[in-house]
């Protein structure tokens, strides 16, 4: 695509005009088109080849069209094990960082005390520090105080690169929340938990559910502090980087590209729903 | 104690005693007596900064007090919070609830009291602030008159002993704010709810209250119906903050009888002994207070027929501006400084025009007199501002 672009700008001066003017008014769309293919094409490669069928033990090379695969998503060993382990520290990982962090969010915005201006720089070191640094470091604390590696260090460790994403989200959210709001709702006889749940929380919940969403997706496809971490514990992205040393088999294609439908299948999902919101009271 | 037991739209009155607000060693309020009659329509009326919204605050409970006790309706409420007060507040920027729609945010208060079925008195509710068709939108789609009218309902729907609005009008444009001063009021007479109205704007807490108190740095300066206010002023804050008044050094000559005599600079005024507020001796320096409404002009060749007792001083025009409605004049007098005069517009003498040489007259009965040991110019520039 972008080698037509190229060709059309040299030959525009010479054919009289039409053409440029033709890529000036377009060239928006072009770039933005370019930009998505370039996002797109890795995926599109991940789903075309969990049709493959291929003849060795990599899934490298086109062979011929099956659906074997799809049919048979579990059918090597330990994959489907491997994933619902993934998934279910994404969700404990994203569950206990959306709440810690979220009250972590709540102390940093509202309160002054003394340790706050640390606290803050602190929170956000997990994202700024190099990831296997912190794999090492964490490793070798755990080796250090005796914890056996497995899903718990996992977790441990996922809660918290996970709580820097969740407080950023959150803190952002509660820091330009009108603090009358909360005024108004106790003058309406709202005690301070029913303010909080009606509306404090409400009031955050965007930032608190775009941390949450971001906190399941790090934890899910995180490989390097996991790997550090695991011990014999196998994770999904641990799965997929173990047997491409022996083979990729046709089966990691097909649960991508699940993953990356149900994420699709999501955005849409909300896209809709607001769209019809904003049309039912204009 | 419960707020459930609500007595149906008959106002309470709110009674602070020597209630005061500091915040380290800042004072915002100073300790204040208070009486809101029940079913007034009540006004602060102060400069940003004089304590006002801390009082109302504390009506509230959403500030504690650092000294004193509010009352309401003879019930101590110091010690309880504000969810447990039957007083209901209209926000400056109304605070609408964002995620909620209209119906939703006017429901909010009886919900939040258990009440399950409160459909009936939501749309009544709404029907009364004109707002019935717009239940299910969110505020930010409405406008900034209609989203105050939800504060409004959002607030009276409860049937609060007392209602408190802060700054209410603010944010609306001139003519928006005309028209809902004359809304509150309607509102307020049809529910017989105390209002406790807070305000820099001294035209709305005139034409909306029946008594105003004037605040100036943490203190109450002055209270009373606004007429009695703006004739007889206590202090030169009021008398500035609350229009505009010339104020006149003057020295007391007589103090004999039902009138006393002063002089200032060369020229001779009288002023009733009655409407004096400082104690005038011979020989005191007193403030003499003339509306400019109250003063008329009259070109120099005519100084034969003015009306007879009237209080005179020669000066100069130095500007005159047309307004429509009036002529609004600036006069030199010497010894005296400027002077400004309200002329109505009905036979308009064409030799006043800047530079003439005129007589500025008034009818002694309209002067007050002022303490002269006050800032002269307090509360005049607070005035121009809020304007």
């Amino acid at each position: 695509m972008a080698a037509t672009d190229t060709t059309t700008a040299a030959t525009a001066p010479r054919t009289g005009g039409n053409p440029l003017r033709w890529l000036r008014r377009n060239i928006v769309t072009l770039a933005g088109l370019a930009t998505l293919g370039y996002l797109i094409l890795p995926n599109v490669v991940v789903m075309v080849f969990s049709f493959n069928k291929p003849n060795g033990r990599f899934n490298y090379q086109w062979q011929h069209f099956s659906t074997d695969a799809w049919a048979d998503p579990c059918g090597v060993a330990d994959l489907c094990g491997s994933l619902g382990l993934s998934l279910q520290i994404a969700l404990w990982a994203t569950l206990g960082a959306t709440v810690l962090g979220t009250m972590i969010s709540f102390a940093l915005a509202r309160y002054r005390f003394r340790a706050r201006a640390g606290v803050n720089t602190l929170i956000f070191l997990p994202m700024a520090m190099p990831e296997v640094v912190m794999a090492a470091s964490l490793a070798t604390l755990f080796l250090n105080m005796g914890i056996e590696f497995g899903f718990w260090t996992i977790l441990i460790a996922h809660i918290m690169f996970c709580l820097s994403f969740v407080v950023t989200a959150v803190k952002a959210r509660v820091m330009s929340m009108d603090p009358r709001l909360e005024q108004a709702a106790q003058d309406l006889y709202a005690s301070p938990l029913q303010t909080f749940l009606r509306v404090t929380l409400p009031i955050a919940a965007p930032g608190i559910a775009s941390g949450a969403l971001l906190s399941f997706a790090l934890s899910f496809d995180d490989f390097i502090i996991t790997n550090f971490n695991a011990g014999s514990t196998v994770t999904f992205p641990m799965f997929v980087w173990g047997s491409a040393q022996r083979g990729t088999p046709v089966q990691i294609n097909v649960i991508g590209t699940a993953m990356f439908l149900v994420a699709v299948l999501c955005v849409l999902v909300g896209q809709v729903a607001g769209n019809r919101r904003k049309r039912s009271n204009p | 104690m419960t707020k459930n037991d609500q007595t149906q739209s008959s106002g309470g009155d709110v009674r602070l005693t020597g209630i005061s607000k500091t915040y380290g060693s800042f004072t915002a309020v100073h300790p204040l007596d208070l009486t809101v009659p029940a079913g007034s329509f009540f006004a602060l009326l102060g400069a940003s900064g004089c304590g006002k919204t801390t009082t109302l605050r504390m009506i509230a409970g959403l500030e504690d007090p650092t000294t004193g006790t509010v009352e309401l309706s003879g019930q101590d409420v110091t010690a309880l919070p504000p969810y447990k007060r039957q007083v209901n507040t209209v926000f400056q920027n109304y605070a609408l609830f964002p995620h909620l729609d209209i119906y939703e945010n006017v429901a909010f208060g009886l919900r939040r009291r258990g009440i399950k079925s409160v459909k009936k008195q939501v749309e009544e509710m709404l029907d009364l602030v004109q707002l019935g068709p717009m239940a299910r939108r969110k505020p930010q789609q409405l406008s900034g008159g209609q989203q105050q009218r939800v504060a409004v309902a959002r607030a009276l729907i409860n049937h609060p002993q007392v209602l408190l609005l802060d700054e209410p009008l603010g944010a609306l444009d001139l003519k928006l704010r005309r028209q809902m001063q004359l809304e509150l009021k309607r509102i307020q007479t049809e529910v017989g709810i105390t209002f406790v109205h807070v305000t820099h704007d001294q035209e709305e807490a005139m034409t909306m209250a029946d008594t105003v108190a004037v605040m100036n740095g943490g203190r109450v300066e002055q209270l009373g119906a606004p007429a009695d206010l703006y004739e007889n002023p206590a202090t030169t804050f009021v008398a500035n903050f609350l229009g505009t008044s010339n104020l006149i050094e003057a020295e007391v000559v007589e103090a004999a009888g039902e009138e006393l005599l002063l002089r200032a600079a060369d020229t001779k005024l009288r002023l009733p002994a009655a409407r004096c507020s400082a104690t005038a001796g011979s020989g005191d320096k007193v403030l003499a207070g003339i509306r400019p409404e109250k003063m008329a002009l009259a070109h120099t060749d005519d100084t034969g027929s003015l009306p007879d007792g009237h209080n005179q001083l020669p000066g100069r025009i130095k500007d005159a501006s047309f307004i429509g409605v009036s002529t609004q004049y600036v006069i030199e007098a010497p010894g005296l400084g400027e002077i400004s005069v309200y002329e109505q517009n009905i036979a308009r003498d064409g030799r006043l025009v800047p530079g003439a040489e005129v007589v500025v007259h008034w009818n002694p009965a309209h002067t007050f007199g002022l303490d002269a040991a006050q800032d002269i110019a307090a509360g005049a520039d607070l005035d121009e501002e809020a304007a």
